[in-house]
């Protein structure tokens, strides 16, 4: 999804450091301290993980880390809030099955 | 309070309904059909049912699901919703890692 | 373990909780205040439209900017604000366990605000757990926090303030809205909000609701239907939108589950589960306080009032004012906050249809079925005026608290007196000079300028513009009525910005003098 550069009421968005980080093995880019899940967004991810039950796709519900749908395992730890976790420099994403980052273990 | 006995006979036996496959509770996937059904076993308290099927129990603890499993057993049961006896609220109110609430109080790695 | 002791733990830090702390620490007190999110100033932030009411509700100013004059007085006073602070329990004896960083810390209050504020409700229908399915508050996060749109095409689902002001903030962060469906049969909130989407040529389906979202891995499309007396989707009225996000805003339920948890009386009442207080937000638990949307959801404005009262509560409660002072103090709040719960949607009209004005005009039904006044019931209000030279025309058709226009108004041209709710009239006795000042201070965008004849056959409608691109002098383009569909072609002749319309341009287009009163919107 396309980022908003310049807004009619916001003004133009401040610049910000852009950062590195991988998504599923692939290397993705964003900006420091937005989070993860707008940088997905922004490289047009929807589903970030799969439900351990039905093995449905889930992705940004509420956006504000009530809902926990848009979990996903980060740096190896898995069930984080990505929408409310600021992005870093070198951070490793990947989508979540169940409560794991392997589709096999779901 | 409702008379289980009294209100199991009144609303009669369950039957499927073709929307009983949808999610309510989106974080345990508990369907419509699986809360309609419960209520038909007995099951008339917001309590309870959690107990029973883990609907608001998981992470957003009914953050998203409460008003929608209320709603659904009070069609079921033909009361307003406000008659639905709600679950009882404790701690820890937001989800939180066993770890760090083991370590309240300071000796969990002792 | 240690425990730390406070005069005051505010649960929260949105308008209603830093409005608390603020006022208790100006009469002496030290706040702290604990919120779970990583900014304070709750919803406000999100909130890019000037707000209603009148001078002492912070009217015509937009929700940030009020968010960070709060954040600027709370640091003026000296509150104590800690953020990803998630309060996790509260008892009885005002002890709160809150989760800070990896640990669980102890604090006890000698008295406690809760000002948790809400949480969306949902509403269930087939494939809505698909990836593209978000909350309205989710897209005005992603879009006027973290500045990314939320989808390029969107269905909403609410026709109440939050699905229209939301659907409005869509389009300015440059997303289509194909569609704006309520199951209610008519618009739930402000006529003036649904006005201004309409304009912009949103179709409006009221009694209509989502049969399914459609989509493998995310939505990639949405039905609706047309519901029934029994609320069901009747057969053969469903209608397909392409979309790659659904919108659902189907209002608010207060998040109370702390008070509960702590022991205080509360009440299963329609609006949710709410503790039973004082109008000061005293709760059944002596100490235990509870101020804005966690009990009973209103608007910001109220819950910054609310807020205020229970600091002077508060300030009481611990000996910081006297029963005397603090009664001065609630008469001034009290007063406030009265003038903001009247009107069509007041508190106590909820739910109600209202078929007539104050004034005893009929409301638009049209606005309320369709979201649009339609051209032949427009003439019937006080601020529709037919006049020769250059004149307001205020199409507020509805009695809500506001009346930022009539100080706006440097001639005195606009009248609304000493009841905010009431219709402004238009005064044709004095001389409109153009200045456009009250086109943008108008929060609801339902005021124009008209003028005849400024050449053979041509007259200008000046209107509210907030869009980028901003068109220029010399473009050409359609005039959109009402409806938002085309009425006739338009020329730009003027677009002003000052820093006094704070970001409400003012764009001025030529159309035919018969197309004066139907014309507007300009669409490049």
């Amino acid at each position: 999804m396309e980022r908003i550069q310049n807004h009619p009421i916001l003004g133009e968005t401040p610049e910000r450091r852009q950062v590195t980080f991988t998504y599923d093995g692939k290397t993705l880019t964003g900006y420091e301290g937005e989070p993860i899940a707008t940088a997905l967004k922004a490289a047009g991810v929807m589903a970030h993980r799969y439900t351990a039950k039905k093995h449905e796709p889930r992705g940004v519900f509420c956006a504000i880390g009530r809902c926990t749908d848009c979990v996903m395992v980060v740096n190896d730890k898995p069930n984080v809030r990505t929408c409310i976790t600021p992005l870093e420099e070198g951070m490793k994403v990947q989508t979540q099955y169940g409560v794991s980052p392997s589709k096999e273990e779901m | 309070m409702i008379d289980v006995q009294e209100k199991l006979k009144e609303i009669g036996p369950y039957v499927e309904m073709p929307d009983d496959d949808m999610l309510v509770c989106r974080c345990e996937e508990v369907t419509k059909g699986e809360i309609r059904k419960a209520v038909h076993e007995g099951i008339f308290t917001i309590e309870e049912m959690r107990r029973y099927l883990r609907s608001g129990m998981g992470l957003c603890q009914g953050q998203t699901c409460g008003k929608l499993v209320k709603g659904i057993m009070a069609g079921e049961l033909k009361v307003p919703p406000t008659e639905i006896a709600p679950a009882s609220s404790r701690a820890p109110m937001r989800p939180i890692e066993m770890e760090i609430l083991a370590e309240d109080g300071g000796v969990a790695h002792e | 373990m240690k425990i730390e002791r406070y005069d005051m733990i505010v649960i929260g830090a949105g308008p209603a909780g830093l409005s608390a702390a603020i006022e208790a620490a100006k009469h002496g007190m030290k706040p702290i205040v604990f919120d779970e999110n990583a900014r304070p100033g709750g919803q406000l932030f999100k909130q890019i439209h000037k707000f209603f009411g009148s001078k002492e509700h912070k009217a015509k100013i937009r929700g940030f900017k009020i968010g960070e004059e709060l954040l600027a007085e709370a640091e003026e006073y000296g509150v104590k604000v800690v953020l990803n602070a998630t309060v996790v329990g509260l008892y009885p004896e005002k002890e709160v366990t809150v989760k800070i960083g990896d640990e669980v810390k102890h604090y006890k209050g000698d008295s406690v605000l809760v000002a948790t504020g809400a949480s969306e409700n949902m509403v269930n229908f087939k494939g809505w757990t698909l990836p593209g399915v978000i909350g309205a508050g989710a897209a005005q996060t992603m879009m006027n926090l973290h500045h990314i749109k939320p989808g390029n095409r969107v269905l909403m689902l609410g026709s109440g303030n939050v699905g229209l002001v939301v659907s409005f903030q869509l389009l300015q962060a440059g997303c289509e809205v194909v569609a704006l469906a309520d199951a209610a049969p008519r618009v739930g909130g402000y006529g003036v909000h649904a006005a201004k989407v309409a304009r912009c040529g949103v179709p409006f389906y009221l009694s209509h609701t989502i049969v399914e979202a459609e989509g493998e891995d995310h939505v990639t499309g949405v039905t609706i239907g047309q519901v029934g007396p029994d609320w069901k989707v009747i057969p053969g009225t469903e209608k397909h939108f392409d979309v790659d996000t659904i919108c659902l805003a189907v209002g608010l339920s207060p998040m109370a589950q702390l008070l509960k948890q702590a022991g205080v009386e509360m009440a299963d009442t329609k609006g949710g589960h709410v503790p039973v207080c004082e109008e000061d937000g005293a709760t059944s638990v002596p100490g235990i306080y509870a101020a804005g949307d966690v009990s009973g959801i209103e608007e910001a404005s109220s819950a910054m009032i609310e807020g205020r009262m229970s600091g002077v509560a508060i300030a009481c409660y611990l000996g910081y004012l006297t029963e005397e002072e603090k009664a001065k103090r609630m008469e001034e709040l009290e007063a406030a906050l009265d003038t903001l719960r009247q009107g069509m949607f007041a508190p106590k009209n909820r739910g109600k249809l209202v078929e007539k004005t104050e004034e005893g005009i009929d409301v638009s039904m049209n606005l309320l079925e369709k979201g649009y006044v339609a051209d032949t019931e427009i003439e019937r209000y006080p601020g529709v005026t037919s006049q020769k030279g250059i004149h307001p025309v205020i199409e507020c058709t509805q009695n809500i608290p506001c009346n930022p226009c009539q100080d706006a108004c440097p001639k005195g041209c606009i009248r609304i007196g000493k009841n905010i709710t009431s219709l402004p009239v238009v005064d044709t006795e004095h001389e409109c000079i153009g200045c456009g000042m009250c086109v943008a201070s108008c929060s609801g965008q339902a005021i124009f300028l008209v003028q005849e004849d400024v050449e053979p056959g041509f007259g200008e409608v000046t209107l509210p513009y907030e869009f980028l691109p901003l068109p220029k002098t010399g473009d050409i383009g359609k005039a959109l009525g009402r409806d938002g569909k085309e009425v006739c072609e338009a020329v730009v002749t003027k677009v002003r910005t000052a820093p006094a319309f704070d970001h409400t341009n003012l764009l001025t287009m030529k159309v035919p003098n018969d197309m004066l009163m139907k014309a507007r919107f300009f669409q490049a």
